[in-house]
């Protein structure tokens, strides 16, 4: 475990021992941030715009109480989504999508001898392959988490008023009720720390990979557990250092 | 001129490679020559510095590579081609991409000027149409020409091909190896190939080192390699029945 670890870091270091030109690192970097933002946009707004629903229908179920106002059921869609349901669950869908996908890459152009290629023209592989891809979901997760936001508060509105839980008018006082602006900048705080584990520990777990084609898929899912795991614990360190 | 120096490796305290020296000379195709398992990627791999020997020195023209600077490896680097095995060609580029690609990130040459020089290397090995198909599209023959047309793309100084010929049919891999030839000659590189084929051994063995258990038993030219007396290596050339057949006529006709 702690050589896993000591390992992670030194490949953390050797991202920047010789970095290739900023301006070749910056093009790689658009290119993945299209690559992994563009095609997690799908999969990130059906599932936020369900998680949104459900935890209306959920909550409203829960709080079937006259001395409650129902608004309170979209202000607690809010703060739900806000603080955990979008950050964190966009954040695990994504080490599933995105973190399988960039070990699975790094893992094949490994076994394949892409990286060795890359080594002998001179070129730094882990600075060209991987620093693009950190860097890129730095850029990319905040913006999906932005996205789950709207779309999980928008799912509970249309979930609430549809199921006849509560009016348009409740919901949207209570969503606009006791608002913190601080929890959005926890929110994307969050989303930046779990983009940096999710991608490092993927490529981690790609660039290292050996062996065939077995192997590569063991990467895989070895790189989407370990991310999963990572999210959760730095999730509760964020809560319990940040709020 | 390559220059190897009493090389070390071993894996998990397993002895892959023993105390190997030689002189890889200027525009000659130097061969590797052995069985699977005797080392011959593994030291491949030493000289161009993707694997570190345990003992042992690489210079290039004078050059020292092992243990080096950082900067003077990098620079030795760039005057390296090499055709990997599987070809290595990176799979999101299209054929004209990845023979760009080195020119991209090693020289400063604008982009009219590197479609010239890519259109020229395609041309080079016979692959005038092909510029946008992908690797995935073309076949393993085509794929190992393209692996020679990127390695020679930035004009490099030394060319290493870890067994260029396999997996292709004999007409084929005959073609590559005639390339490879051509290319060592015209442009007077210092060529390193690894190959357990005699075919290759006859063709274009300019300098023959025969690896047997990690060590060099024989040295010499595709000329004088039938004359040898080592046991190992006649074992190795006679295991087919072809070589042996031609052998039996020629003691024959000797007689």
């Amino acid at each position: 475990m702690l050589q896993h670890f000591g390992k992670y870091l030194l490949f953390l270091k050797s991202l920047f021992a010789r970095g290739e030109s900023s301006n070749i690192i910056f093009k790689r970097t658009i290119d993945e941030a299209i690559l992994i933002g563009v095609n997690s946009i799908v999969i990130v707004a059906i599932v936020s715009t369900f998680i949104g629903a459900v935890t209306c229908v959920q909550v409203a179920y829960n709080l079937d109480n006259a001395f409650i106002p129902r608004s309170t059921i979209g202000f607690m869609v809010r703060e739900m989504t806000l603080l955990e349901l979008a950050p964190t669950i966009t954040s695990i869908v994504l080490a599933g999508k995105v973190g399988s996908s960039i070990a699975g890459g790094l893992g094949t152009m490994q076994i394949t001898e892409q990286v060795d290629a890359l080594e002998v023209m001179g070129i730094n592989s882990a600075s060209y392959l991987v620093l693009p891809k950190i860097l890129a979901s730095l850029l990319v997760f905040p913006m999906l988490v932005i996205l789950a936001m709207f779309l999980s508060i928008a799912g509970g509105y249309v979930a609430g008023t549809l199921s006849g839980e509560l009016t348009a008018q409740e919901y949207t006082s209570g969503i606009r009720g006791d608002f913190i602006p601080y929890n959005i900048v926890f929110a994307l705080i969050k989303s930046v720390v779990f983009a940096f584990l999710i991608s490092s520990i993927a490529s981690f777990r790609g660039y290292n990979t050996s062996g065939g084609a077995l192997e590569v898929g063991a990467a895989s899912t070895t790189a989407v557990t370990n991310s999963v795991i990572a999210v959760l614990i730095a999730d509760f360190i964020c809560a319990q250092l940040l709020l | 001129m390559i220059e190897i120096h009493n090389i070390h490796k071993s894996f998990n305290g397993k002895t892959i490679l023993d105390g190997i020296s030689g002189v890889f000379e200027t525009g000659k195709t130097n061969l590797l020559l052995g069985a699977s398992g005797t080392g011959k990627s593994v030291l491949l791999k030493c000289i161009v510095g993707l694997v570190k020997p345990d003992i042992g020195s690489v210079t290039f023209d004078g050059t020292y590579f092992t243990n080096n600077k950082l900067d003077i490896r990098q620079e030795i680097r760039r005057k390296i081609g090499m055709l990997f095995q599987g070809s290595a060609l990176f799979d999101s580029m299209t054929v004209e991409q990845n023979v760009e690609f080195p020119l991209k990130m090693l020289t400063d040459m604008n982009k009219s000027e590197r479609m010239d020089r890519v259109n020229f290397c395609l041309q080079r090995v016979g692959l005038e149409n092909a510029n946008n198909k992908m690797p995935s599209e073309i076949s393993g023959g085509m794929k190992k020409r393209v692996g020679i047309a990127r390695a020679i793309a930035p004009n490099c100084t030394y060319l290493f091909c870890d067994e260029p010929n396999s997996g292709l049919d004999p007409q084929t891999a005959i073609t590559i190896d005639e390339l490879i030839k051509e290319i060592t000659h015209e442009y007077n590189i210092t060529t390193i190939i690894v190959t357990h084929d005699m075919n290759s051994v006859i063709e274009i063995g300019d300098k023959i080192f025969f690896l047997y258990k990690g060590k060099k038993l024989w040295e010499g030219t595709n000329d004088n390699i039938m004359d040898n007396q080592i046991p190992e290596l006649q074992d190795f050339i006679f295991a087919n029945r072809l070589m042996r057949d031609a052998k039996k006529v020629e003691d024959e006709r000797d007689r």
